[in-house]
């Protein structure tokens, strides 16, 4: 038998027998763990997915924001998609080499631009993978703490040699004449110059080695790609295109389950989550922003998603684990804040802060949580408030207002002014209350509020895991609210103003708009009806809340605001979506603090301390004004730093 | 092991109190009413029990302002049965009356041991548990902070002044009134408990009439005029502890 | 039917209580307007010395080992029978651990009408109780033709139910006190090694006000800059935010410090009569009508929260 005819059956059964030991780890990875999952409702809005796989596949959007590694992936995943056809170009001349030595692939193998492309991103890729090798062995950045570095190098060693063993290859073959379009090769050509000292009997050798070298290393990555985290290389298509289209702000309902609602084993998850444990790449760009991790390092919406995956792997294996406790945590569980800094981060748009709320659910039926946190919801169930407080005492901070502030349970008005718990129950936060009122009047905004009818919103209830409560309390504002007449809703409370707008029922018909009071003063500063007569003229920073920045996209109105304020505004380093959470968050602020590094309000405050000639910190949520105003006391910046509302800004210009 | 607890509601003191027009009785018309906080310690200590040793839980409530309540959070707990007392209103000075219809349900059930909270802040004719003893001429300990079984007699903790504690021996049944279960009440899920409302069922237990007039009558009620008042100091936290500053300086203490 | 008033004292390892002197306090002027005597009924065992300080026209006193400790059937047996006996205008026990074990039972027993939480009886039969957490007072006719009553502390103080001369003693018969339900098997000492509160002199005390375990770390900031231990309520110490040799209370420690600092306390009657003692009280609370304010001296309507870190803040600055 020649060579050529050995050569094309050991490509077909090499071909054949990666393409089995593919198809049976995808079948048994894959398949078998989706169709554990529970379903995931149907699927529409095809135009705006099919537009989410050119950006965030094609262009690869998110990668971007950690700029130089992005540019690197962007590199090797479009370096992947040039070059596939070489690789099928590799298989189809070593299936044909019996008959037709010279084979090359019709039309895509003629085109000289084509071929000049495969040639150039032969040596970006690998550019871009030595650049990722150095990262990878000598600089080990914080975010891969964690991660499987072995598995990372080798797939990054396999392109590599992919790479390389390619252009060798070409090269030899351009100076054996047996490479169509040479000019449109100036890398391989280049190449080639190296062998072409060597007798054309060497050569020959040397170019089937790179040969076998090159197809032997694509089909054994073939085989290994559903083993590890480059399994993202076939799930993230259909992860990006099925991804979740709802409002960041508005989670699913509970789901019941034998145990009780939530998550309490891994099949009680949805398939599509369970798509996302294969999809997570390790790539830790959640876990560096995450405000748990650094404070605490209990939890790494990295590691949590690494460990569902390996949970899947073990499930049905004697001795197994349980998912609550010994594969997840409960402390990292009550960790979270709900941020959504790590889902904001993420490349491929895998959601956590759903997850870790799904398996909250479950952890308050069972009673798992702290005696703080059990207090607080069972204030928020009976009193309507997480302090505990009579419900006749919400609007004691009301009292003495002249004029009165209208009663929007007893006359009609424009604006349903929704306070939230903090800013009618905090003593120290009354003051901000009583502003907010005064600017609205002399805007000469027709507004109301609900008085002792209000309840607490909700949304950190749920957040919480206690969906059941976030039901009762979200039934009481409904009744409330419903008996009122208004046009719109507007609040001070970025998590009222959340659940209001993306998860309460009313909202279906869009009926009520809710703002937030930044978008309001916003509107009239705009329009004239709020009139600032004063410059304050000092140098400020601006804290984007979690619930108002990240999770509804209100960046600009609250910063055209403090400029109308004649302010000067200066960003912290982490500033609009990667504004970094004050901790108070998911219903942490209810919960024993535990061991902590540092604060995540703290690292906050000393962020902006930082900044030179800055004395002012403004936000616009009351827990952030709260959070920030005691670390600026444990911290000790009471004479460097002041904490604000955008609304003292807007009241003391007036 | 078969547990009865005796559970009461009573004004909820968050609220402000006040007295009626006619200057006896609480005006009742703001007044909202949640479980005796002993009760619901009670009521844990019964459910720990029935954990530990196992056993039936039976919790007795009379009518009224959130009673249903209380019984289902108690079932969600893990409570089996679930009796109201109705035709009952317990108010100040009608302890013993209702002591009274809980023995009756009380010697229906047989129970091994009957549990229920020292006192209520409205007591004023004596505390249930203890009436209840009387009556039945069970054996009493009350202040208990600890239960445990052994060979079919009770082992409790009382608490005496100064954290001193005394382990008795009591025989069954008998009657404890519980100043703390072993841990705080443990919080249920607002689901559970709704989920609860559709499973379980709560018995009426009909007051027998020919219960007793209370034994006390009640002349005056009023918010106590004290001696004296402190001095209030008024400003911001920072210039109250600025001023308190002043204070322990005049005292000796800075 | 009689006009003798009987107090039950109360006694615990050796030591009689200050709440028997309360009663008796309060027993004498009841007595006086109803022609009676005072009794004082002491039950123990070896234990007559005891009567040698009370304010009594007699004492009954009842010898058995089975009277040594407090047991709630062996009170019971003894004193349904005495007192059936000597059916007196009222009977006092304290509103205590021991008295309201078994305050219920004598009531049923002896047919007899009961009133709880009494602070003072009034020279024209009145009882005056104090409920609701402190917050209301109760008054009316003390049940004629007896009753018995539990008494708080607060409206008497102990030194007027002492007495100067040895009282007259007369040895009582007790009933067979046969097999006991309730009998005690030991004592339990209080947790040691820690610092005993009720020998300090500037306490930092810490209600429900305090809201979690982690602002503990408040009080402590406080205590370590200006000196002081800290200490808390029932609340507090139930949640295992402090050790329990730290509850300050009824069933906790008696305090008598120079200054006791009340920070988010209410105030219920179960706490302050173990803080009567005390030379000044400060107390600071978001509940203006909080009772606590009707026994301290200087009060602030604030949040802890913020006034303990300023307070700290400050007196730090002060030292330099």
């Amino acid at each position: 038998m020649s060579y050529a005819a050995i050569k094309s059956l050991v490509v077909l059964i090499g071909l054949l027998i990666a393409v089995a030991v593919f198809c049976t780890r995808l079948y048994r990875r894959l398949w078998v763990n989706l169709r554990l999952g529970q379903s995931s409702g149907v699927f529409g809005q095809w135009g705006v997915r099919a537009r989410g796989i050119l950006v965030f596949v094609g262009a690869q959007l998110r990668l971007f924001r950690v700029a130089v590694p992005g540019v690197a992936h962007f590199v090797v995943f479009w370096g992947f998609l040039v070059l596939s056809l070489t690789i099928l170009q590799a298989i189809a001349e070593g299936l044909v080499s019996f008959r037709e030595p010279d084979f090359v692939l019709p039309v895509v193998g003629t085109l000289g631009p084509l071929a000049l492309l495969q040639d150039l991103f032969a040596l970006f890729v690998t550019g871009a993978v030595a650049y990722d090798l150095i990262v990878r062995i000598l600089v080990r950045p914080a975010r891969f703490e964690g991660s499987h570095r072995g598995q990372a190098v080798m797939v990054l060693g396999f392109i590599f040699t992919i790479m390389i063993s390619l252009t060798v290859l070409n090269g030899i073959h351009i100076n054996m004449g047996a490479l169509p379009l040479p000019s449109w090769r100036p890398i391989s050509t280049l190449a080639g110059r190296l062998f072409s000292g060597l007798g054309p009997n060497t050569q020959f050798l040397l170019a089937e080695i790179s040969y076998w070298i090159h197809l032997g290393v694509v089909l054994l990555f073939l085989t290994e790609l559903p083993e590890g985290k480059h399994f993202h290389v076939v799930t993230s298509v259909p992860a990006v295109l099925l991804r979740n289209l709802e409002p960041a702000g508005r989670l699913r309902a509970a789901s019941e389950f034998d145990g009780g609602a939530g998550v309490g084993a891994i099949e009680n998850f949805r398939w599509r989550d369970i798509l996302d444990f294969f999809t997570c790449t390790e790539c830790g760009r959640c876990q560096d922003v995450c405000p748990a991790y650094a404070s605490a390092r209990i939890l790494s919406p990295k590691l949590l998603m690494m460990s569902l995956r390996d949970h899947l792997k073990d499930r049905g294996a004697p001795g197994t684990k349980a998912l609550l406790g010994d594969v997840v945590s409960t402390a990292a569980l009550w960790s979270c804040t709900t941020c959504y800094a790590c889902d904001q981060e993420c490349p491929l748009l895998i959601q956590r802060v759903s997850l870790i709320v799904d398996m909250r659910r479950r952890l308050v039926v069972d009673g798992l949580l702290d005696s703080e946190l059990q207090d607080a919801l069972a204030n928020l169930g009976r009193y309507g408030n997480s302090f505990g407080q009579s419900e006749r005492l919400r609007a004691r901070w009301a009292q003495a207002l002249e004029p009165k502030i209208k009663d929007a349970r007893k006359e009609p008005v424009e604006y349903l002014w929704f306070l939230g718990d903090y800013a009618s129950y905090s003593p120290a936060l009354s003051d901000i209350t009583v502003k907010t009122a005064q600017v609205l009047q002399n805007a000469g905004v027709d507004f109301g509020i609900l008085y002792e009818g209000e309840r607490n919103s909700g949304n950190d209830a749920r957040r919480a895991g206690e969906e059941g409560l976030f039901e009762m309390l979200t039934e009481k504002n409904i009744a409330a609210l419903s008996k009122c007449s208004f046009e719109k809703i507007i609040t001070t409370d970025p998590h009222s103003y959340n659940t209001l707008k993306n998860e309460y029922a009313f909202n279906g018909s869009g009926r009520h708009p809710v703002l937030h009071v930044a978008e309001l003063l916003d509107q009239l500063i705009a329009s004239g009806a709020l009139n600032l007569r004063h410059d304050l003229a000092s140098k400020v920073t601006y804290h984007d809340p979690c619930y108002l920045g990240r999770y509804n996209g209100i960046y600009d109105a609250p910063r055209r605001v403090i400029l109308a304020t004649g302010c000067n505004l200066i960003e912290m380093p982490r500033h609009g979506d990667r504004a970094a959470c004050c901790g108070a968050g998911g219903g942490r602020i209810w919960m024993k603090e535990g061991e902590m590094l540092e604060r995540p309000s703290e690292a906050r405050v000393r962020e902006a301390v930082s900044l030179d000639g800055v004395g002012t910190l403004v936000t616009t949520c009351p827990k952030d004004v709260n959070m920030f105003r005691d670390a600026v006391k444990t911290t000790g910046n009471e004479e460097r730093l002041v904490v604000k509302d955008l609304i003292e800004l807007v009241h003391a210009a007036l | 092991m078969n547990i009865a607890v005796l559970a009461k509601l009573v004004p909820d003191l968050v609220e402000e109190l006040t007295i009626d027009s006619a200057g006896a009785k609480l005006d009742l018309a703001f007044a909202r009413y949640i479980i005796n906080e002993l009760d619901d310690h009670a009521i844990e200590q019964g459910i720990l029990l029935k954990e530990r040793f196992g056993g039936q839980v039976t919790v007795v409530v009379p009518e009224g302002d959130g009673a249903d309540d209380v019984l289902f959070t108690a079932a969600a707990k893990g409570a089996d049965r679930l009796l109201k007392l109705t035709g009952f209103s317990p108010d100040i000075g009608n302890t013993r009356a209702l002591a009274q219809h809980c023995s009756e349900i009380i010697r229906e059930l047989k129970p091994d041991l009957v549990l229920t909270g020292v006192q209520a802040h409205n007591d004023l004719d004596g505390s249930l548990g203890s009436l209840v003893a009387g009556l039945l001429e069970l054996p009493y300990v009350g202040y208990v902070s600890g239960v445990a079984i052994q060979n079919g007699a009770a082992s409790v903790r009382k608490e005496y002044p100064g954290g001193l504690i005394a382990e008795f021996d009591v025989t069954l049944p008998a009657v404890l009134g519980i100043q703390a279960a072993e841990q705080p009440p443990r919080y249920v899920a607002v689901s559970k408990v709704r989920q609860t409302m559709k499973t379980a069922t709560i018995e009426s237990m009909p007051a027998s009439a020919g219960a007793s007039a209370p034994l006390l009558t009640i002349s005056r009620m009023y918010k106590p005029e004290a001696a004296q008042h402190a001095t209030m100091l008024a400003g911001s936290p920072e210039e109250v502890a600025a001023q308190l500053i002043g204070i322990f300086k005049e005292l000796g203490v800075l | 039917m009689g006009n003798d008033v009987c107090v039950v004292i109360e006694h615990l390892r050796g030591q009689v209580s200050d709440i028997s002197y309360v009663m008796l306090a309060a027993a004498r002027g009841l007595a006086e307007s109803s022609g009676g005597k005072v009794l004082a009924i002491l039950l123990g065992h070896g234990a007559q010395d005891l009567a040698q300080d009370l304010l009594a026209d007699e004492v009954l006193y009842a010898d058995h080992p089975e009277l040594t400790d407090f047991t709630p059937d062996a009170y019971e047996a003894v004193l349904v029978q005495l007192l059936g006996e000597k059916q007196p205008r009222a009977i006092l026990l304290g509103h205590t651990s021991i008295g309201t074990d078994v305050a219920g039972t004598l009531s049923v027993r002896l047919k007899l009408p009961l009133v709880s939480s009494c602070r003072q009886i009034t020279s024209d039969g009145k009882y005056v109780s104090q409920i609701c957490g402190g917050k209301i007072m109760a008054e009316g006719e003390l049940p004629v033709p007896a009753s018995v009553v539990t008494m708080t502390p607060g409206g008497y103080k102990p030194e007027q139910g002492r007495g100067s001369a040895r009282p007259e003693v007369t040895a009582i018969q007790p009933p067979p006190l046969t097999p006991m339900r309730t009998k005690l098997a030991k004592y339990i000492e209080p947790a040691g090694g820690d610092v005993d509160i009720s020998k300090e002199s500037l306490l930092i005390a810490v209600g429900r006000g305090i809201q979690n375990q982690d602002n503990i770390s408040l009080a402590e900031e406080l205590a370590k800059t200006l000196g002081g231990v800290v200490c808390g309520s029932r609340p507090v110490v139930d949640q295992a935010w402090l050790a329990s040799s730290r509850l300050v209370g009824k069933s906790g420690k008696h305090v008598k410090p120079k200054i006791y600092l009340a920070l988010g306390i209410s105030g219920a009657p179960e706490h302050t009569e173990a803080i009567s003692d005390s030379d000044v009280i400060i107390a600071v609370n978001t509940d203006p009508s909080a009772p606590i304010f009707d026994i301290a001296r200087y009060g602030a309507e604030a949040d802890i929260l913020d006034v303990l870190p300023s307070l700290t803040e400050q007196i730090k600055q002060l030292r330099g």
